[in-house]
């Protein structure tokens, strides 16, 4: 535990600004964008950023040269829907800070400030590749969740890339829920805070707070301003086909709106709708179950039939272990590419399912010049692993965000150390370490 | 995760049903010898709900140039596997086709026994995850082991097809959730969709009694302000629940034996009782080494036996207890964190625990991690090698076949490609310990029941007909 608290302390001490020049070659390099993998690659990293990636690329003088030989080299996984940093144990009140059920406030919870980066999820995560995530709060009381946040996963103590960075809604059954009881409720409810932020925007100093009474607070008007003016990407949480043509037809009352689609179980379905009003969406991968009667038609060829209908799709975790096992997305993808063997149904190639955990969640979000895949300007996010990063069982063996080496030691490391040999020494296990 | 919290805390009223006094089947000697009783376990009716299950019929198949993982922890490359009439007939090479013998090229691909799940709801906690189907807690007090989880399963779940078609799985083992310290009867079934439970329900597979440890029962009543509000109240209970059984026992063993007054009929005794004669198995909801550690002492203390831990997090701790105890443990892959117990769980235990010499499987508790397990134990295995342990995939394979099987004692029936065992098979299209790997065709019984190629052996449930997605590729 000692050298992994130095190893972070010494780059708690630099902080971003240590963000540090390499090149990587030799690689079997991803570069995320939907792109097959290249042989012979070269990913250069400076001032953190990537300035240039790709076979033949070559390594300016001064910046430190790793040699991958031969190893996969992609960019870090991008968690397209995560609650990492929020939460330590879920069932532990005092340490799960998703959502808060007493809180007068809904839309203007700002996540980021919640953001913890010595949250052992972030830890482990960043151990097997993740190097950024979405985090969105949770919602109580309201169909507004708050307002998320993209992290980095670096050892250091400034996780958030983007504070503010977008508004997530409950709608369907959930929002139905948070909003007395039914889809009507939910709609009202939303438009009538799109209303009133926009009379807030029009002149703040005239907006009346009704305090507890209010269907909006001061602050909640505030937050949705960005959302009205399109700002600020609304991610909604929706997942039948019905609600989603619902949440489509939202653009027109509000053509500003940047709406994200989340969940979205049963979008193939409206594949051609959600294209042509090109919404993106971040996708649960997997879900093929009736769960609830609003994934009916719920499908593991959800995203295949999406991406090949034009729409803009990323895999996230929602609901899905969504504060602990954001590495999942990895097998996630991996299983998506394995569809492709299954007569009718539809899955993705490798490159595809790749950039759906890297670039494709950052483009959801309008931010896919800033994260996601290892073009020119990108932030320097870099995974070499031990081999094909959507096999099972593959490791990170070095991970680089911002351009910054990070430690990659956890707990869970520490316990298997511990522990190989199961039975007490000359000690007892408490001074094995 | 969130679910199975929310599971737990749903407690579902039921009226509870009239019970009616059952009398000992009369017995051929019907004179009044007066010393005589009606013999060791023939007191009353052990199985009032039997399986009407009946494999389907198959054709005698050879598949051949297969690599086979026999689920015992044998491998055989360019293999041959002959069944009919339901059974494994040889499994080698060079076996050569006879006249009749349907013959499936299996080049490129895998064969392996079909995976067996130890821990599921999937029936009890179906899909859709709706209130009305919230069957899987009787949360009304923490001690039901009168209960039986076959009385909640709903044989429509669509989850049975999906872990057919996208998992590979054949038998399954439903339990009762973890709300309550005795929580009730599992039910072993064939994942054969059928009209009834008893209709899917393993041809004389023991009942399981699951019981609970740690956090969730006390958790549950506690928050009632009634007992167990603590990990000791929960032993308490336990320990008090035993000494009852332990005298239950006595009473009906006399009275099998040597006759005289008919004990009175307590059906939480009666399951405990099968315990303790051995003939219901311990499936054991335990995270936390420790606690493994004090109910393995109980089960000294009273007379019997734990099988399984399930959810066994810190197996990987107590490794030499359990193999002491001959206790097996079934564990997940990689989840983690979701609650204190939970905290210290790391990729390896699977992989400490077959260093170690432990019976040590896989399992879901998940309708869709039972689509994956094979993926499970390709993560587990991995995470082993890498950190020194080397572990081939043959022997991987037991945490999916030989070794759930014998922890649902039915070992000698299935969970391996043993000639005579049910050909409960699985041809994959690739190395099913790779992510691009699928079910290529699936048997049970020496039944096909899916096949990737023909979408009309893709299983609908009554649930999903009709309604949008009928029938697609899932």
């Amino acid at each position: 535990m000692k050298r992994f608290l130095l190893t972070a302390a010494a780059l708690a001490l630099a902080g971003p600004a240590a963000a540090q020049n390499v090149a990587i070659t030799n690689a079997r390099l991803v570069i995320g964008d939907g792109s097959a993998p290249i042989d012979g690659g070269t990913v250069v990293i400076r001032d953190g950023k990537v300035v240039a990636a790709g076979a033949g690329v070559a390594v300016p003088s001064g910046v430190p040269v790793v040699d991958a030989r031969g190893a996969w080299v992609s960019p870090g996984i991008f968690a397209g829907f995560s609650r990492l940093g929020i939460v330590e144990v879920d069932a532990v009140d005092g340490t799960n800070d998703a959502s808060a059920n007493g809180s007068p406030f809904h839309a203007a919870i700002d996540i980021a400030p919640a953001v913890n980066w010595r949250t052992s999820a972030i830890s482990l995560n960043r151990a097997e590749g993740v190097t950024r995530a979405l985090v969105a709060p949770d919602t109580a009381g309201s169909i507004f969740a708050g307002q998320g946040a993209i992290i980095d996963l670096g050892a250091d103590p400034n996780p958030v890339s983007r504070p503010r960075a977008f508004q997530f809604i409950e709608y369907g059954e959930a929002g139905a829920g948070n909003a007395g009881g039914s889809r009507p409720a939910a709609l009202a409810m939303l438009r009538n805070a799109l209303f009133e932020a926009r009379e807030y925007a029009r002149n703040p100093a005239r907006f009346v707070d009704r305090g507890k009474d209010a269907f909006l607070t001061r602050l909640d008007a505030e937050a949705l301003v960005p959302v009205i003016t399109g700002k600020v990407p609304l991610l909604v949480h929706v997942e039948s086909a019905t609600d989603i043509l619902v949440i489509l037809d939202l653009k027109r009352e509000f053509p500003a709106l940047n709406i994200v689609l989340v969940g979205a179980t049963e979008g193939w379905m409206v594949a051609k709708e959600i294209a042509a009003a090109k919404v993106p969406v971040i996708a649960t991968a997997l879900a093929d179950l009736p769960a609830s009667f609003e994934q009916l038609a719920a499908t593991q060829s959800n995203i295949g039939r999406m991406r090949a209908a034009g729409v803009v799709v990323g895999i996230g975790m929602l609901n899905d272990n969504d504060a602990h096992q954001a590495r999942l997305v990895k097998q996630y993808a991996g299983n998506l590419v394995a569809l492709n063997r299954i007569p009718g149904a539809a899955g993705l190639d490798w490159g595809a399912a790749f950039a759906a955990i890297s670039s494709k969640p950052a483009e959801a979000l309008g931010m896919g010049n800033e994260f996601g895949s290892l073009r020119p300007g990108r932030r320097g996010d870099v995974v070499i692993w031990d081999g094909d990063p959507l096999e099972l069982g593959t490791a990170a063996t070095s991970v680089y965000i911002d351009g910054v080496e990070q430690p990659l030691e956890n707990r869970q490391t520490r316990l298997r150390q511990r522990y190989w040999k199961p039975t007490e020494g000359a000690l007892p296990k408490a001074y094995d370490r | 995760m969130i679910r199975i919290l929310l599971m737990l805390g749903a407690a579902t009223a039921l009226a509870s049903c009239a019970m009616g006094g059952s009398t000992p089947p009369k017995t051929a000697s019907s004179e009044p010898a007066a010393a005589k009783g009606p013999g060791h376990g023939k007191g009353y009716n052990h199985d009032p709900y039997p399986s009407t299950y009946k494999a389907y019929p198959g054709v005698p198949t050879l598949v051949t140039n297969v690599t086979i993982f026999d689920g015992e922890g044998g491998r055989i490359n360019g293999g041959s596997v002959l069944f009919r009439d339901g059974k494994i007939v040889a499994a080698g090479t060079g076996l050569k086709p006879e006249p009749g013998v349907t013959v499936i090229d299996g080049t490129g691909k895998y064969l392996t026994p079909g995976i067996i799940d130890i821990h599921s709801h999937l029936g009890d906690y179906p899909t859709p995850s709706v209130q009305a189907h919230s069957d899987g807690n009787e949360a009304t007090s923490p001690v039901t082991p009168e209960v039986w989880a076959e009385h909640s399963v709903w044989p429509q779940d669509p989850g049975f097809g999906r872990a057919l078609v996208n998992g590979g799985v054949t038998t399954l083992q439903i339990l009762p959730g973890s709300a309550n310290l005795f929580g009730g009867r599992s039910v072993v079934v064939k994942n054969v969709y059928s009209r009834t439970m008893q209709g899917m329900k393993f041809p004389g597979a023991p009942y399981g009694l699951k019981m609970a440890c740690g956090e969730n029962p006390k958790r549950v009543y506690g928050g009632r302000q009634r007992m167990p509000s603590t990990r000791m109240g929960n032993i308490a209970l336990d320990r008090m629940t035993w000494a009852k059984a332990v005298e239950y026992d006595r009473k009906w063993d006399k009275y099998e034996e040597k006759g005289g007054e008919i004990p009175a009929r307590d059906l939480q005794m009666d399951t405990l009782r099968g315990v303790l004669d051995g003939e219901i198995l311990v499936q054991n909801h335990c995270y936390r080494a420790d606690e493994m550690a004090n109910v393995m002492d109980m089960a000294k203390e009273f007379g019997y036996h734990v099988t399984a831990f399930h959810h066994a997090v810190e197996a990987y701790k107590i490794a030499d207890l359990l193999k002491a105890n001959n206790t097996c443990a079934a564990v997940w892959a990689d989840w983690w964190g979701f609650k204190m117990e939970a905290y210290d769980a790391i990729g390896e235990n699977l992989a400490i625990l077959e260093k170690e010499g432990v019976c040590a499987m896989i399992h879901s508790d998940d309708e869709n991690g039972i689509q994956r397990l094979n993926q499970e134990v390709a993560k587990a295995r991995m995470a082993g090698i890498r950190a020194g342990y080397p572990i081939s995939e043959e022997t991987a394979w037991k945490w999916l076949a030989i070794n759930p099987a014998k922890s649902l004692g039915i070992a000698d029936r299935t969970g391996s490609i043993k000639a005579g065992k049910m050909a409960d098979l699985v041809l994959w299209n690739g190395n099913p310990f790779s992510v691009y790997t699928r079910p290529q065709m699936v048997w049970i019984d020496g039944a096909l029941l899916y096949d990737a190629n023909n979408p009309r052996l893709r299983p609908v449930s009554d649930f999903e007909l009709g309604q949008p997605g009928e029938g697609d590729v899932k």
